[in-house]
């Protein structure tokens, strides 16, 4: 380590911080030791495994996507358009957060179940209901990460400013054009951070998905929810399989990050 | 009306009527929070005004800066950084619905006009200030805009290249049939460039006309500094005297009382041959003396002075 200019880094700053990587990554840790190996190398090898893995990995995907499509949008809409109640729509999609997953699965329910408010109609019209399907998992990560994903995406808007926005239209730039040549290539950080984010709370989205969708192999059971079945009954499953939840997560994100986060 | 013919309000910031034919330089002077960038602003259809505005025929007021064809060169350049110099060119082309390989072309000529062309592909932040302004100027000028607005071009460029950019951007404005409208810090830009000088104070027009007749006799004590004469305002009239014929000593002149004044030197820089000292009392004045006077006289900062000048040598004119 060069010496700092500013000489050494105070002790009330660094023992929080070495606290705080401590309390992150010991139980993380642990849980690799406390892994049997052998149990490891089986759960690998199940298909309950590979079902819920994938669909995990399909399910975060499509979810971030649509959060992307729907998110930005209201984001911009926040971020650069001064409309009456603009407050109160930004606290009101950022409600979702602070909910508890179960009452977001239950509210979901209301909406969409299968004589829920919008639910019902949809049933009738088409005969499609989102409960305990694909597309009800898909809809609860949606519900739980389009507010992580609309704020972080506001927030990068924000930061780059409307000083490009207003030179693009004395150059004659309708809106839609600034939108898509200078806002979003501006404000890219941003919205990767946004889409990471929408994807890592998808991954790991549990309560929300179980109490919408159940937990059927193949249609609905999920990472979250397959190790919290394997819990009730084998803990050393569970703990191979939160593993490899962990393996993945980590992959992933560290690959996302040397692509995107980290602005050459 | 091929011209412009404005009369803009924007609450508690501007009030200001600016009147312009084409191929005029209308430099905008003024102390910093006269309303110049509002002007500037309100013009491009940046900032909500209310009033009037024609140009070229067309009300501007009611319309969005996208529709206004005015080319603005911005005091912060705003070159889309994520773009190379050529595409930040063609951008106004492209926008207004030109294919990609003709306003290429095209941005690729003024990058060439402004002598630029081999950087058509650095992005801005490869480029040092002086090419960023040149790119901003041609980004501005490639639509062929009815009014350009430049926003204080030369501020943060070091002075040598402001000299160049200033010789070179005459040039293109001597070519620019629109209207041209300058913010300008610097009495040079107002004296060389412009056929019209628009002083604002206040966000209120304190003075118009010719760069020379502006430069000669100033109305506001901003523009005698800028233009460095001394003004004082004795009811309706104007007495304006310039720095090189004040007399400094260090005791009490004999000379007739009404052009002395006693005061403190603030501050002493050097200008042109001459050592110029800012001084303050009962007035704030400029005097200019010799090098060999300031060292003789110990005319430092801090320095008790009195000021006289000959009546002989103070022009008067009316205030308005």
């Amino acid at each position: 380590m060069s010496r700092d200019p500013l000489g050494r880094a105070p002790l009330a700053l660094l023992v929080p911080a070495a606290a705080a990587v401590l309390i992150l990554l010991v139980p993380l840790g642990a849980m690799v030791l406390a892994t049997d190996p052998g149990s490891l190398v089986d759960a690998l090898g199940t298909e309950a495994l590979q079902e819920a893995l994938w669909l995990s990995l399909l399910t975060s995907t499509v979810a971030m996507l649509v959060c992307l499509a729907l998110g930005l949008p209201l984001a911009w809409l926040l971020a650069r358009v001064d409309f009456r109640g603009r407050r109160l729509v930004r606290a009101l999609v950022t409600v979702p957060m602070v909910l508890p997953p179960v009452v977001a699965g239950i509210a979901l329910r209301s909406a969409f179940g299968r004589s829920g408010l919008l639910g019902e109609p949809l049933l009738d019209a088409t005969g499609f209901a989102f409960p305990y399907t694909t597309w009800g998992v898909v809809l609860a990560h949606v519900f739980v990460s389009l507010p992580f994903v609309t704020i972080a995406i506001e927030g990068g808007l924000r930061t780059a400013g409307t000083a490009y926005d207003d030179a693009a239209a004395t150059l004659g730039a309708t809106r839609w054009t600034t939108f898509r040549r200078v806002t979003v290539p501006l404000a890219l950080p941003g919205i990767a951070a946004g889409m990471v984010l929408g994807w890592a709370r998808s991954l790991g989205e549990f309560g929300a998905t179980i109490t919408f969708n159940g937990n059927y192999p193949g249609t609905t059971q999920t990472m979250p929810t397959l190790i919290y079945v394997a819990r009730q009954s084998d803990a050393d499953a569970a703990l191979a399989l939160s593993l490899v939840m962990l393996a993945v997560s980590i992959t992933v994100l560290v690959a996302l990050r040397d692509r995107w986060l980290v602005p050459a | 009306m091929t011209g412009l013919d404005a009369h803009l309000h924007v609450e508690g910031r501007l009030d200001a009527t600016l009147v312009a034919e084409p191929g005029d330089v209308v430099a905008v002077v003024g102390p910093n929070g006269a309303g110049k960038s509002t002007l500037v602003h309100a013009l491009s259809g940046l900032v909500a005004c209310t009033g009037h505005a024609r140009l070229a025929g067309m009300d501007l007021l009611g319309r969005t800066p996208q529709d206004r064809n005015v080319g603005v060169v911005f005091q912060d350049q705003r070159l889309f950084p994520h773009l190379s110099a050529v595409d930040n060119v063609a951008f106004g082309l492209r926008s207004r619905g030109a294919d990609k390989h003709q306003a290429r072309a095209a941005g690729l000529d003024w990058l060439d006009r402004l002598g630029i062309a081999e950087l058509a592909a650095r992005k801005p932040g490869q480029l040092s200030g002086g090419q960023a302004q040149r790119v901003a100027i041609a980004r501005a000028l490639v639509t062929s805009p009815d009014l350009l607005l430049l926003d204080e071009p030369f501020a943060g460029l070091d002075v040598g290249v402001a000299a160049t950019l200033r010789i070179e951007l005459g040039r293109h404005l001597a070519d620019f049939a629109g209207i041209t409208v300058l913010v300008t810090h610097d009495a040079l830009d107002a004296l060389t460039l412009a056929t019209q000088v628009v002083v604002l104070d206040a966000g209120q027009v304190a003075q118009v006309g010719p760069p020379t007749e502006v430069a000669a006799r100033p109305l506001t004590e901003h523009v005698a500094r800028l233009v460095g004469l001394n003004v004082i305002r004795e009811g309706d009239r104007i007495r304006a005297f310039s720095p090189s014929v004040v007399t400094v000593s260090v005791h009490a002149p004999d000379d007739s009382a009404r052009n002395r004044w006693q005061g403190v030197v603030r501050g002493a820089a050097p200008h042109g041959d001459a050592i110029r000292l800012q001084v303050s009392g009962e007035r704030d004045l400029i005097a200019d003396v010799t090098p060999a006077a300031s060292r003789e006289l110990a005319l430092a900062p801090g320095r008790e002075v009195w000021l006289s000048v000959k009546e002989t040598a103070v022009t008067t004119y009316d205030a308005v």
